[in-house]
């Protein structure tokens, strides 16, 4: 057993009155940590675009202008990452997922959210619809930063905030559950946070 | 070969902290008598690991400060916005404990036998194993010349600066001081570059042996400046801490 | 953030490989150059420690400790470790990786 180091003290737990907003084993932050799994990618806003692929295909492509011109909304969310930090009442402005996919025919199941750099997430559709998922580009009131996923990232926060794809540039329909990154890595395909669905098998 | 080879684990052991010494505004030299330690080589690091009373634990890398044969001891430098190092440098108390564990590292290490000339590149808290080395230097007798160029942000950043001061007897030491410097400096300002490294370090013809330690930023930098003056990158070694400048 | 470098994990890869490893050679499956594991890009304090390889950015290594137990995915790595050394290897650029665990 590790002695406790006196006086230590680190990220606090819930508020008080609020502690059902903290799914279990997590702890509060007042800072907004950045981790990542390679370099910062910077692409320039006239070579960004925003895709729902499909077999090989792009079905429907937005340019950042033609994105900028899409319905978006503010949204405010408490989201939690798998490393144990929660940050509660976060705002962000974006696109919701329901507007983009509402705009191509489908029945896929999933999706592969697919990002500069090469990062990769999976996502049930039933979970990235209904209000539950935006192509986000602002946050706390003013452009979302680069180190924080800008131009644009995936924000789904009911889930485990490695599902919320960094730098994302589109979604790949799929008929299939597929791992990405993390989850080839041992992360659970899925990742619910109340169920502390951190590892595949848990 | 000499082999640094661990068999095994590295196993943490709680060692009691013998004194807490401020170097600067933000920076302390920790000593530490952990029970059982094995000795380590100028340049390693240990691991640090402290427990909160919920057992939240959180580790760090330190490099040691300490030549091998002295007391052990770290140094460490209070970053903003730390979760480790503000504990580490403000409530930290001798005679309170500190689970560690060590030394690390068979890349960054130099002993006398590898020879040099040594050019030794230091960016802020970089500057601690390379104390290590010199130290080690000193008390194996080595002759082994070295140079020293140290950028830290003001004179007052300067870690060890009485020790450096004191360097002579094949020990060369500069800095460059990149935010503010007092008056009548008469030594070198602004960020570590080529044209600086041109004028400062050894010539690449006398096959020197290189260790540039500090933020990544100044470690990519310095490093390719002396690959540029023509040192093989085999003989550039390079340890980097990440953007803040510590741990 | 700024990556470290392989420096930075002398101590995870003692747990998983039971060696000093930082000064051992490596090899990157997609571009083939080799350098020191401390040379080798790293980011961490993530879900993961990826290992990056410094020419061409492919991921070389993945650490992930999940309950405890900390396994390491090696199929970006060509070769590790010295020749005849326990944990060298050599694999093909474009083969398949292998999913290794040590505890």
């Amino acid at each position: 057993m590790s002695p406790v180091s006196r006086g230590f003290r680190h990220l606090h737990s819930a508020p008080a009155g609020q502690e059902d907003r903290v799914p279990p084993g997590q702890y509060v932050t007042d800072g907004f940590p950045v981790l990542s799994a390679g370099p910062t990618p910077h692409t320039p806003l006239e070579r960004w675009t925003f895709s729902i692929t499909q077999g090989g295909q792009t079905r429907k492509s937005w340019t950042w202008q033609e994105f900028q011109a899409l319905p978006a909304e503010t949204i405010t969310a408490d989201i939690h990452c798998v490393t144990r930090w929660s940050k509660l009442g976060t705002v962000w402005r974006g696109v919701s997922v329901d507007t983009l996919l509402g705009q191509v025919e489908h029945d896929a199941p999933y999706v592969m959210a697919f990002c500069d750099g090469g990062y990769t997430t999976n996502l049930p559709i039933e979970d990235i619809t209904g209000s539950q998922a935006w192509v986000a580009f602002g946050y706390d009131g003013g452009r979302l930063e680069s180190e924080h996923g800008g131009p644009a990232r995936l924000l789904v926060p009911h889930l485990y905030f490695w599902k919320s794809a960094k730098w994302v540039r589109g979604l790949d329909l799929r008929d299939h559950d597929e791992p990405g990154f993390w989850e080839t890595y041992g992360y659970h395909m899925y990742g619910d946070p109340w169920k502390q669905q951190r590892y595949a098998g848990d | 070969m000499e082999t640094t080879a661990v068999r095994g684990r590295l196993t943490w052991q709680t060692a009691a902290v013998t004194s807490v010494t401020r170097e600067t505004a933000s920076v302390v030299t920790l000593e530490v008598n952990p029970p059982a330690w094995p000795g380590h080589r100028a340049g390693q690091h240990l691991e640090v690991r402290l427990t909160a009373d919920d057992g939240y634990q959180a580790e760090r890398e330190y490099s040691i400060a300490s030549a091998p044969g002295e007391p052990l001891a770290i140094t460490v430098e209070r970053l903003d916005g730390g979760e480790v190092s503000p504990y580490l440098t403000e409530e930290l108390r001798a005679g309170d404990e500190l689970e560690l564990r060590g030394p690390i590292g068979g890349y960054f290490v130099w002993e006398p036998g590898d020879g040099g000339p040594l050019m030794l590149l230091a960016g802020g808290s970089g500057i601690v194993p390379l104390r290590s080395i010199l130290r080690h230097r000193h008390r194996t007798g080595s002759d082994v010349p070295a140079r020293l160029l140290y950028s830290a942000r003001t004179l007052p950043d300067v870690i060890y600066h009485d020790e450096l001061s004191r360097c002579h007897g094949g020990v060369q030491v500069a800095y460059t001081l990149t935010r503010g410097q007092p008056p009548g400096w008469a030594s070198h300002t602004g960020r570590i570059n080529q044209a600086l490294l041109a004028g400062v370090a050894w010539p690449a013809e006398a096959r020197p042996l290189a260790y540039i330690c500090g933020p990544t930023s100044f470690v990519e930098t310095a490093a390719a400046a002396l690959v540029g003056l023509g040192y093989p990158p085999e003989r550039v070694k390079t340890e980097r801490f990440g953007a803040t400048g510590g741990h | 953030m700024d990556a470290v470098d392989g420096n930075a994990i002398g101590g995870l890869l003692i747990d998983v490989f039971g060696a000093e490893m930082t000064a051992a050679g490596s090899t990157c499956a997609t571009c083939g150059a080799s350098r020191p594991v401390a040379e080798l890009v790293v980011y961490r304090r993530g879900p993961g420690t990826v290992v990056r390889c410094r020419t061409c950015g492919s991921v070389l290594m993945v650490f992930v400790t999940r309950h405890g137990v900390t396994g390491v995915d090696l199929a970006g790595l060509a070769s590790l470790g010295e020749p005849g050394s326990a944990l060298s290897g050599t694999r093909d650029p474009g083969q398949g990786g292998t999913n290794k665990h040590a505890q």
